[in-house]
């Protein structure tokens, strides 16, 4: 493995990055699908890591993990997309801040 | 005779109940029948059991059935009649008869009749049961009793709200004297072991010497009950307000018979009075104050019942003075009379206002003496009689405790100066009331005359008041034998001689003119005493700034319950921790989504500061 060698700080930045964004994205948004998507953004910069790890050290936990990620993801998003169903049928609307129902 | 004895008052009792159940139903006339037959009936009984006692003047004593039983205490419902009790009987059925004789056509137009007749009744039992009472929780009963009925009287026109007012106010006033009567029988029956009166007295002789502190005490807390009773200084203040009851009741009982209530206790129990010398020299001062203070307010009132009112209270003043010098004949001797002359004054001036449409303002009429001739000469024997004009009853009466003043040991000659000076306001103020109700222009012209009923007591007690100086009465083996009294020549004449200087005075001022009061009347500091006069010195302003005020202020501020105030804080301080956190769950998935991490972010931190 000669040759371009990301240094390992710089992946887990870029990690860090993704995932501020897609935090930020959570919190800022009021769209439901885009914060599914900001979810997953975040999603991805964890599974980053893990793969990154996992080459630095030569360990395959790390690409194992990422699969589990893959796999919990789209879980994730099948849910997430019937809620959104859901959502938009009963609020016309894919405003979250309107489904406040459960308020105390 | 103990039937007869029972039976009065027993009767009008018996009527009392049957007017309150039956009344509204039955018509007007039988009810007047039921209610002036039943003191009638028991006038009569009081008559037939007066005969054998003036031959033998022997006590009579029932007993009818024990009252309760607690340990050792027990008293009796019995009744005990001697002289003074027989005095006394005699002058509320008698006078209550005629009153309610009166009352018949008096309150012919009003719609309670029955309920009016009902209290009278019940009035009269109560006074009937406190005079023959032989134990002293009995005597409370009546004492009681007759309160209840005053209240009920004064405030019988119970849609106007001042007459409410006036009522509770007597009721009130004169349950601050209840209340220290009530400790009296309570500490005369824990030191002596007894509440009846005959063994009372004689267990009082034997265990305290004159002078004894506990006998002060008692006879002290005796009087404060007979100062709220008989509406005296301090406790006087309910008397002119009492008025507003219908004018036989102010006849009835705020002038022959309940307010004397109390002159009748101190008489009752004066061998307890006499243990404690003190109080009766404080019994005979609050007397002559009272006697004094009520003849001044008496002399400006505009009113005619509360003139009449003023001049009962210092009436009673008088036999108060009496009995604070050992005068206890003269005392009851003027409550007789002052019973019959009162009464007649009081039925006179109803008389007045019943044909004037229920004018009271005594500068609305004048010129009555033609108009209403049988009023005009009733008024004017009973005013006599009150100014204690010679040879009327009120004459006898007055001389006999002014007499028994003068020679009091001590400051007697003192008393029976403000006596003087009261006798002579009284002359002035009562024929000032005569003269300018009586005489001078036609104001108001009278739209009824009175018919027989009420003529007929007016004649009759016209017929007592002139003649009943004459009555003696039996009550010599009642009270201690008293020193036969010589006073000199002087003393005479000046006694007899003021009243009529101040019938003469009143005679200038008001219908010849040669004296004219204008001018004083109308300087600063007479009008500043007239006021003073006029207010009854301002007693009631006085009571109202001490205790009437502070306590509506309590009361104010305690209705607003100050105590859960601080239960409420509590309360709202964690309504308002629910409002708080029920915020943080405010539905909401954006804000539940950043919680979450920043309690996150703030784990992590503590767990970084944690690892270093």
């Amino acid at each position: 493995m000669a040759g371009l060698q990301i240094p390992l700080d710089h992946v887990l930045l870029l990690a860090t990055l993704l995932f501020a964004c897609g935090l930020a994205g959570l919190m800022s948004r009021r769209n439901i699908i885009f914060m599914l998507l900001s979810l997953e953004v975040m999603l991805n910069a964890a599974a980053l890591a893990f793969v990154a790890a996992g080459a630095h050290w030569g360990q395959a936990d790390g690409q194992v993990i990422f699969m589990l990620i893959l796999a919990v993801a789209a879980a994730e998003v099948s849910v997430g997309l019937g809620l959104v169903l859901q959502v938009q049928r009963r609020l016309k609307s894919l405003d979250m801040d309107g489904a406040d129902r459960m308020r105390g | 005779m103990a039937t007869a004895l029972v039976l009065i008052p027993l009767l009008p009792m018996l009527s009392a109940a049957l007017l309150m159940i039956f009344g509204r139903r039955l018509p007007q006339q039988l009810v007047a029948i039921i209610g002036a037959g039943a003191v009638a009936l028991s006038a009569l009984c009081v008559l037939s059991i007066a005969q054998p006692f003036l031959a033998t003047h022997q006590a009579l004593q029932v007993q009818l059935w024990s009252w309760m039983q607690i340990g050792d205490f027990s008293p009796n419902f019995s009744f005990y009649v001697d002289g003074l009790t027989l005095v006394m009987m005699s002058i509320i059925t008698g006078v209550g008869f005629l009153i309610h004789l009166y009352s018949t056509e008096f309150m012919q137009q009003d719609d309670s009749f029955s309920r009016y007749f009902a209290y009278l009744n019940l009035f009269i039992a109560a006074m009937l049961i406190l005079v023959m009472a032989d134990n002293l929780l009995l005597l409370y009963l009546g004492w009681e009793g007759v309160g209840l009925c005053s209240y009920l009287l004064v405030g019988f026109w119970y849609r106007d709200p001042a007459n409410g007012a006036a009522a509770r106010k007597a009721f009130i006033v004169t349950r601050v004297g209840d209340t220290a009567m009530a400790l009296g029988l309570l500490l005369l029956y824990t030191e002596l072991g007894t509440l009846e009166i005959q063994p009372l007295m004689t267990a009082a002789n034997i265990h305290w010497v004159e002078g004894d502190g506990l006998a002060i005490v008692a006879t002290a807390l005796l009087l404060g009950g007979a100062l709220g009773k008989s509406a005296q200084i301090p406790l006087h203040t309910w008397l002119p307000d009492a008025m507003a009851g219908p004018t036989p009741v102010s006849a009835l009982i705020h002038a022959a018979t309940m307010v004397t209530a109390g002159v009748y206790l101190i008489a009752r129990t004066h061998e307890l009075f006499l243990l404690a010398p003190p109080t009766l020299i404080a019994v005979a001062l609050i007397g002559l104050l009272t006697a004094l203070m009520a003849a001044f307010s008496a002399l400006v009132q505009q009113d005619i019942k509360r003139i009449l009112a003023y001049s009962t209270i210092s009436q009673i003043g008088y036999m108060f003075l009496g009995l604070g010098v050992g005068a206890w004949g003269a005392s009851v001797f003027h409550l007789m009379t002052h019973a019959f002359f009162k009464a007649l004054l009081f039925l006179a001036a109803g008389a007045v206002i019943h044909c004037l449409h229920h004018e009271h303002n005594i500068f609305r009429m004048g010129g009555l003496r033609t108009r209403l001739p049988v009023v005009f000469w009733s008024f004017l024997i009973g005013a006599a009689a009150l100014a204690a004009l010679p040879l009327t009853s009120g004459f006898f009466s007055k001389d006999a405790i002014l007499l028994a003043a003068w020679q009091a040991p001590g400051i007697g000659p003192l008393l029976w100066l403000g006596g003087l000076l009261g006798a002579l306001l009284t002359a002035f103020y009562s024929f000032r009331l005569v003269f300018i109700v009586f005489f001078g222009e036609l104001q108001t012209s009278p739209d009824k005359q009175p018919g027989w009923r009420m003529a007929l007591p007016l004649a009759l007690l016209c017929l007592l008041s002139l003649a009943g100086g004459w009555i003696g009465i039996p009550v010599r083996e009642v009270f201690p034998p008293q020193e036969e009294q010589h006073a000199g020549f002087l003393v005479h004449v000046i006694s007899i001689g003021i009243p009529l200087l101040g019938v003469w005075l009143a005679y200038a001022v008001y219908i010849s003119k040669q004296i004219s009061f204008q001018d004083a009347a109308a300087s600063p500091r007479g009008r500043r005493w007239s006021q003073l006069w006029l207010a009854g010195w301002r007693f009631d302003d006085f009571y109202s700034w001490l205790l009437v005020r502070p306590y509506q202020t309590i009361a104010r501020f305690l209705r607003n319950e100050p105590v859960d105030r601080f239960y409420d804080f509590i309360a709202a301080i964690s309504l308002q921790f629910n409002h708080l956190l029920s915020n943080l769950q405010n539905g909401r998935l954006r804000w539940y989504a950043t919680s979450m991490i920043m309690g996150l972010i703030l784990m992590l931190i503590l767990g970084m500061e944690g690892a270093t």
